[in-house]
């Protein structure tokens, strides 16, 4: 087994240079599929043989996206639009999109007629309750894999995907493992490198990364009980990026012991249930997703459920990491913010941009935040 | 005074007496919200409902059903937003950002209380996302808040042109259940023959609705372009009631006066024939005119034209579901709404296309500067945009709307007289 740091720092490079993984697969002579956030059937794509790689966005100035959006959508899609525009997402084969906001709606139709990478649209049922959103989305996965297959050049079997699936399954659970297992090693899992590691995940075939997080888990397991002394919070929102955000926590020695992020956690709490038909199976995946501000619930359990993540991972309090500009989750702050204030959660809101942009203002309000708790 | 007429009438100079069919509207309106009050305190179950909605369903089962879109735009209209906007960003905690039209309501949901048309808290709400994904947190939002149960038709984004089987087959079944669901929560029996008549008088209406709007390809046009957005209660909030077919009626019969007689509710030249892209600039709805005027330009054609352009049979559920999917834009995609636009700019003889790029509406305008070049490229009709808001006062510049509007009178004029010497 390679060192617990040797890994750590291996997931750390990894989730700084996606980029260079992408050229990596290339070269090995595999096809790259860009999946974007926030969820994609990767299993479809990971059972063809070509590789899933997560587009996220990145801290990029925005440029050429002025021509496609206003200045008030998103930081994310901004930035994924602008690297589609400037180039940066080359080599990909398709990339799928999920329409799963209004934002979403406009990128899939932008993608398509700006940036040369054929788009792969699907949109996911908001009327999840009822029985007939599963063969809904069963016939959006259909025509997902039909345009794949077109593009890997050969059939993907139910095997193939059910295979993956059950990877898919393992991996996230080794997540879940991995988030539990880090309370316990606080000194070694700062909020950048918990980060890192989560973010990694998005950038590696899951094989490869399930072997990282095997390795992780084990080494922080051989590693004495480290008890930390600072402040712990629970992070809730889209993405908690930048470095540079998160080093307002660490930086004000706070730890982070659970997230609700759309880039974090929320990939990995639901899985794929056991079915024959493997599209089923991950359209009951979507059909089971709860308190997620993506996937509409006519009890939207959020605030309850980040009330529980507070008890469960003895949390000092919460960090909403607010995506500028996007409306799904500024809906739901005033309610998981009253959930948090009944339940006497201590709540800080902090703006996230993916512009490049300096988080002094942030760490102040963190150190406040720290202070009040 | 209804909901949008206050502003739009305010800006109308000199004063001229009401028409007839706006004046019903108005009265229809207001019985609307008064006979929506009444049911509440006989304890009969009401609704609120998105302006899209399958109101076909409710209608039939004769519950009273009130419309926060337009509630929010006449608040907008009469310029009352600000305790609304306020209350919404401060107490509640709403951000900024989100649509305006939520802002206000959510607001007022706390409040309850406005001069002008009020409605009741509800006991159920109707969600159709065909106009976008706001509505669903907004209304999920109104559900939660106030512990009713919210009834969704999802109307699945179509990335392509055509509504694919699937998702005929999934929103027939919602809208299945939602007849029963709705029926068993709020003990009203639901009648076939009474719901086939209301789909039939909702035809009716949706054709009326779309042939008073084409009476304005008519050169010059009988109405000033903003007098129609006083008419979309119509459409919002009684489009399954035969009162809408007596007002849009009174309307055309209106209207053909006009033409008959060469005359126009717009006063002067029109020199300009334009089509306004997007939800009218309700808080700054007397400017626009103004500014407007100054050029001569005349709004001849908007995308209310065929919002409501619901082509469904009477009695056939399937169809009915398509046309909830694909009559919005916002639910179409960018080939679609590049289409519609150019086809209606050639129809109503448009001399420029104003786009308002609205900051509460990002589904509107992510795409809209794409739209902007194709519709362009594809008719050679040039266009201009402003920066506005449909309800937040706060994000409107009278300075940037008059430079705009200046330079986008001399691109019109230089192509116009282009034309003209062939
Ligand atoms: S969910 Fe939020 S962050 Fe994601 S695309 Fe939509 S608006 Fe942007
Ligand atoms: S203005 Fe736009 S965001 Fe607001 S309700 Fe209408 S379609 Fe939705």
């Amino acid at each position: 087994m390679a060192d617990l740091n040797t890994r750590l720092k291996e997931a750390q490079d990894v989730a700084a240079n996606p980029k260079k993984m992408m050229a990596q697969y290339l070269k090995a002579g595999k096809k790259v599929v860009g999946c974007m956030a926030m969820y994609t059937p990767e299993p479809i794509v990971h059972a063809s043989g070509m590789i899933p790689m997560g587009l996220w966005g990145g801290q990029v100035e925005q440029k050429v996206v002025k021509t496609y959006m206003p200045a008030f959508a998103c930081p994310i899609m901004q930035s994924c639009l602008e690297l589609g525009l400037r180039g940066s997402y080359e080599g990909l084969s398709a990339a799928v999109i999920p329409t799963l906001c209004d934002v979403f709606r406009c990128v899939t139709q932008d993608w398509n007629v700006a940036i040369d990478i054929p788009v792969i649209p699907l949109t996911y049922p908001q009327h999840r309750q009822l029985e007939e959103s599963i063969a809904f989305l069963v016939s959006e996965l259909e025509t997902v894999k039909g345009k794949l297959e077109k593009i890997c050049g050969h059939a993907i079997t139910d095997d193939a995907i059910n295979a993956s699936i059950d990877l898919y399954n393992q991996h996230a659970a080794a997540m879940r493992t991995f988030a539990k297992v880090a309370n316990d090693h606080l000194d070694v899992i700062t909020p950048e490198v918990r980060h890192a590691v989560f973010k990694s995940a998005l950038f590696m075939e899951r094989g490869e990364h399930l072997a990282l997080m095997n390795d992780i888990i084990e080494g922080l397991k051989a590693l004495p009980v480290y008890k930390h002394t600072g402040k712990k919070v629970v992070l809730t929102g889209i993405t908690a990026e930048p470095d540079d955000f998160l080093a307002a926590l660490s930086g004000n020695g706070v730890a982070v012991v659970a997230d609700d992020l759309g880039q974090e956690m929320r990939q990995y709490r639901t899985e794929m249930p056991a079915g024959a038909n493997p599209l089923e199976r991950i359209a009951r995946q979507w059909q089971n997703r709860t308190g997620d501000p993506l996937a509409h619930s006519p009890t939207n359990e959020r605030g309850e459920m980040l009330v529980e993540m507070v008890k469960e991972n003895g949390a000092d309090g919460v960090i909403v990491c607010l995506m500028k500009f996007c409306d799904p989750e500024e809906y739901d702050f005033p309610l998981i913010h009253g959930s948090l204030k009944e339940a006497g959660v201590p709540t800080l809101s902090l703006d996230i941009d993916q512009q490049p942009n300096k988080y002094e203002q942030a760490k102040n309000r963190v150190q406040a935040f720290v202070e009040m708790l | 005074m209804s909901e949008q007429t206050a502003a739009a009438e305010a800006a109308k100079k000199p004063k001229r007496p009401i028409a007839k069919s706006l004046q019903m509207c108005n009265d229809t309106l207001a019985k609307l919200y008064a006979d929506t009050n009444a049911a509440k305190a006989r304890g009969e179950k009401i609704g609120w409902s998105t302006s899209i909605f399958p109101q076909e369903i409710a209608e039939s089962m004769g519950l009273c059903v009130v419309y926060p879109e337009n509630h929010s735009a006449g608040i907008s209209a009469r310029k009352q937003s600000e305790e609304f906007l306020q209350h919404a960003e401060g107490p509640l905690e709403y951000n900024n950002d989100i649509c305006a039209y939520a802002k206000v309501n959510l607001g007022y949901m706390d409040i309850l209380e406005v001069p002008g048309n009020n409605m009741p808290l509800p006991d159920f709400v109707l969600v159709a996302n065909n106009i976008c994904n706001q509505v669903t947190k907004w209304f999920g939002n109104i559900a939660k808040v106030n512990n009713v149960p919210m009834f969704m038709l999802d109307t699945v984004f179509n990335y392509d042109t055509e509504v694919t089987e699937s998702r005929v087959k999934f929103m027939r079944a919602q809208l299945d259940a939602l007849i029963k669901n709705l029926s068993a929560y709020t003990g009203k029996k639901f009648d076939e023959d009474k719901f086939k008549e209301v789909m039939d008088i909702s035809i009716r209406n949706c054709e009326l609705w779309i042939e008073a709007n084409e009476r304005l390809a008519h050169t010059p046009s009988p109405l000033s372009g903003f007098d129609l957005f006083n008419y979309m209660a119509c459409m919002v909030c009684f489009r399954g009631k035969k009162e809408t077919t007596a007002i849009l009626e009174q309307l055309i019969l209106e209207i053909d006066e006009h033409i008959k007689n060469g005359t126009s509710t717009y006063s002067g030249e029109q020199n300009y024939r334009i089509y306004w892209d997007g939800i009218a600039c309700w808080p700054h709805l007397s400017h626009n005119l103004r500014t407007m005027r100054k050029y001569g330009m005349n709004v001849v054609a908007t995308a209310y034209v065929r919002a409501w352009a619901l082509d469904y049979k009477s009695g056939d559920l399937d169809g009915m579901a398509e046309a909830y999917s694909t009559t919005a834009g916002n639910n179409m995609p960018l080939e679609t709404q590049v289409q519609r636009r150019s086809d209606a700019l050639i129809k109503f003889k448009c001399d420029g296309m104003l786009y308002h790029m609205n900051r509460s509406c990002k589904v509107m305008d992510c795409m809209q500067y794409e739209v902007q070049r194709r519709v362009e490229e594809k008719t050679g009709v040039p266009f201009t945009s402003f920066d506005g808001d449909q309800s937040d006062y706060r994000n409107y510049s009278e300075a940037q709307f008059e430079t705009r509007l200046e330079a986008f009178a001399e691109m019109m004029k230089v192509r116009k007289e282009g034309m003209r010497n062939g």
